[in-house]
């Protein structure tokens, strides 16, 4: 198969470097920090406009509720930290101090999902996509590369309402990268067209989805793969047009499949157009310790692993092994 | 204002909450009543506000931080014009504007939706905040519960307003001593108040919440404290004003009864009454 050999960026640095950018465009972006900026990667913005990085501390609630006061006196706060901690920590002041007067702050969660790696499962979010698309009003975009993360930066601060950007820590190939690219919020793409499955695929997981892609190819199975950036509001004709192509979805997610994109696409396909649906991501278990590779293999979530799952679906509609009432 | 006017504007305030809740069928009296003087010396005398205006970019801010007392805040609101007095005994009500806790995006003159304990402080840090970086003259006020000390944010939003050295932030507690479950320091003391806002680097003074005097003085204390923010611990009387809610727990969060409110509602007109005679001299 074709080796990726191009660049690879976390999109945690793509976030710190479009902060930069909007920082000189924007004087009332401001960016706040818990203590985290050499992580977050907002510590360039830190050392080109010291005056508007607001360090808060370990102290991630505080944070997100001061990011609120300076929203409603006109400023674009981003609120930065790890996943677990603005999402999950602060989710209540999220909730009830930024969703509810629907106050235009940025949240900027890096390190999301499973590829923090090392350090674990108290610091791998695989919750944050779920808690946050419960919150009415609230834009969540997980984007898949440096070129989608820069952009999505961008389409964040010029939208007008609470946005959570999910960011990771590990770098990841750049897939968007090309002259006609455009981001647009709320709109999905079609990375790979295909007619026998599809495959739709959220932030890291959508250049591993592509991978998949080609590995199923040599099986002569043609799959579709969609990148959706914006989890919420969702690209719903996007999704329903490729379902009702190929009849069969899978989603795939370094997330848990309890309410994240698959339970997303599962939603509005059970409304609109019921498919069968296969959710990869994190099976409703803790993370661990490990390399971010050696994770995504073993939570079968690099394209082998995908790869195997979608096999195993689309095959289980030719030998029936799925159907639950067998004759 | 002279105190007369600020008494007899704090008594409309006090009927306000009373009429609300007991309109409302629920809410919280005890500490809307407990800070009625404080809402009246704001929004009547201390505040840069206009009604006509509410947005007006160059405002006072005030953040209730122990929203449940709503209709404290409502009442001040309505009697100094930002809407209808007529619209408080659609309080919590379906399809009313007034919910049950400030809504900045429906209520005109709420500067901030607030109601789950401890958040409202930080929303107000974060507006003095960009006060400071604009270069505004704007101060923003906060007023919380003593009980509302319980909330770990509060502290790390007091370590915050000190450390950026927030001195156009006001924060006020309202230490009326009670909480649903009973006394705070029987529940879990947050005492000493003075000596933890200190150590977060506050200028921290003492009022009478229930004495003008005392809170102009307060708070022209607070106004004149450079480089830290100030803190107003506001000793006051749970329910003040009316003679069965004073200082009793059961009414945080319960509405009177019809008798009650006739009673409720004499003892305040009798207040009116005396404060008329003294206006007559």
């Amino acid at each position: 198969m074709k080796e990726n050999t191009g660049k690879k960026i976390a999109t945690r640095e793509s976030y710190g470097n479009a902060l930069i950018e909007l920082g000189a465009a924007n004087k009332d972006v401001v960016v706040l920090d818990a203590d985290l900026s050499s992580a977050t990667k907002t510590d360039s913005f830190k050392k080109r406009y010291p005056q508007r990085h607001i360090d808060c501390g370990i102290a991630e609630s505080n944070m997100m509720g001061v990011a609120a006061g300076l929203a409603a006196a006109g400023k674009i706060p981003f609120a930065s930290s790890f996943a677990m901690f603005a999402a999950g920590r602060a989710f209540e002041q999220i909730r009830n101090s930024v969703g509810y007067p629907h106050l235009n702050v940025k949240i900027g969660a890096t390190h999301a999902g499973i590829t923090v790696g090392e350090d674990g499962a108290t610091h791998q979010c695989n919750e944050d996509i779920a808690l946050m698309r419960t919150i009415p009003g609230m834009v969540v975009m997980c984007p898949a590369d440096d070129v989608e993360a820069k952009a999505a930066v961008k389409a964040a601060a010029e939208y007008e309402g609470p946005v959570y950007l999910r960011f990771g820590r590990s770098p990841c190939p750049v897939i968007n990268d090309r002259p006609d690219y455009k981001f647009e919020m709320g709109k999905g793409s079609v990375v790979k067209e295909g007619s026998d499955v599809s495959i739709i695929a959220t932030g890291i997981c959508v250049a591993n989805a592509l991978e998949a892609a080609e590995l199923l190819q040599r099986d002569g199975i043609c799959a579709e793969v969609i990148n959706i950036c914006t989890i919420k509001p969702l690209d719903e004709a996007l999704i329903l047009s490729s379902a009702r192509k190929t009849g069969k979805v899978v989603t795939v997610e370094e997330h848990s499949v309890i309410g994240g994109l698959g339970s997303a696409v599962g939603d509005v396909l059970n409304r609109v157009y019921p498919a069968p649906v296969r959710k990869i991501g994190i099976q409703d278990v803790f993370g661990e310790s490990g390399f971010a590779q050696a994770l995504l293999e073993k939570y079968k979530l690099d394209g082998k692993g995908i790869a195997e799952q979608v096999k195993e679906f689309s095959e289980s509609f030719t030998t029936g092994k799925e159907q639950l009432c067998q004759e | 204002m002279n105190n007369l006017e600020l008494k007899k504007t704090a008594n409309k305030i006090r009927k306000g909450i009373v009429s609300a809740v007991h309109s409302a069928k629920a809410g919280h009296p005890g500490g809307s009543l407990s800070a009625a003087d404080i809402f009246t010396y704001l929004y009547f005398e201390k505040m840069k506000i206009d009604p006509a205006n509410p947005r007006m970019e160059e405002r006072d801010r005030f953040v209730l931080s122990k929203g449940h007392t709503a209709p404290g805040l409502y009442a001040a609101l309505a009697y100094r014009g930002f809407f209808p007095v007529e619209d408080l005994a659609t309080l919590r009500r379906l399809g009313s504007y007034l919910q049950g806790h400030p809504c900045m995006n429906h209520i005109p003159g709420v500067d901030m939706s607030s109601g789950s304990l401890g958040q409202g402080i930080s929303a107000a840090a974060g507006m003095a905040l960009a006060g400071k970086m604009d270069g505004k003259g704007y101060r923003v006020y906060t007023l919380l519960g003593d009980g509302e000390l319980q909330e770990g944010q509060v502290w790390e939003a007091a370590m915050f307003a000190g450390h950026y050295k927030l001195d156009n932030l006001v924060v006020i507690v309202d230490n009326n001593g009670l909480q649903i479950d009973g006394p705070i320091e029987d529940v879990c003391s947050p005492y000493p108040i003075d000596k933890k806002f200190e150590a977060f680097q506050f200028h921290v003074i003492h009022a009478d919440a229930h004495d003008f005097d005392s809170l102009r003085e307060a708070f022209r204390e607070a106004e004149n404290t450079r480089e830290m923010p100030a803190a107003v611990i506001a000793h006051s009387i749970k329910g003040k004003g009316i003679s069965f809610m004073e200082g009793d727990a059961g009414w945080h969060g319960k509405a009177p009864d019809d008798m009650q409110y006739e009673t409720a509602m004499a003892e305040l007109e009798k207040i009116d009454e005396e404060l008329a005679r003294e206006e007559a001299g």
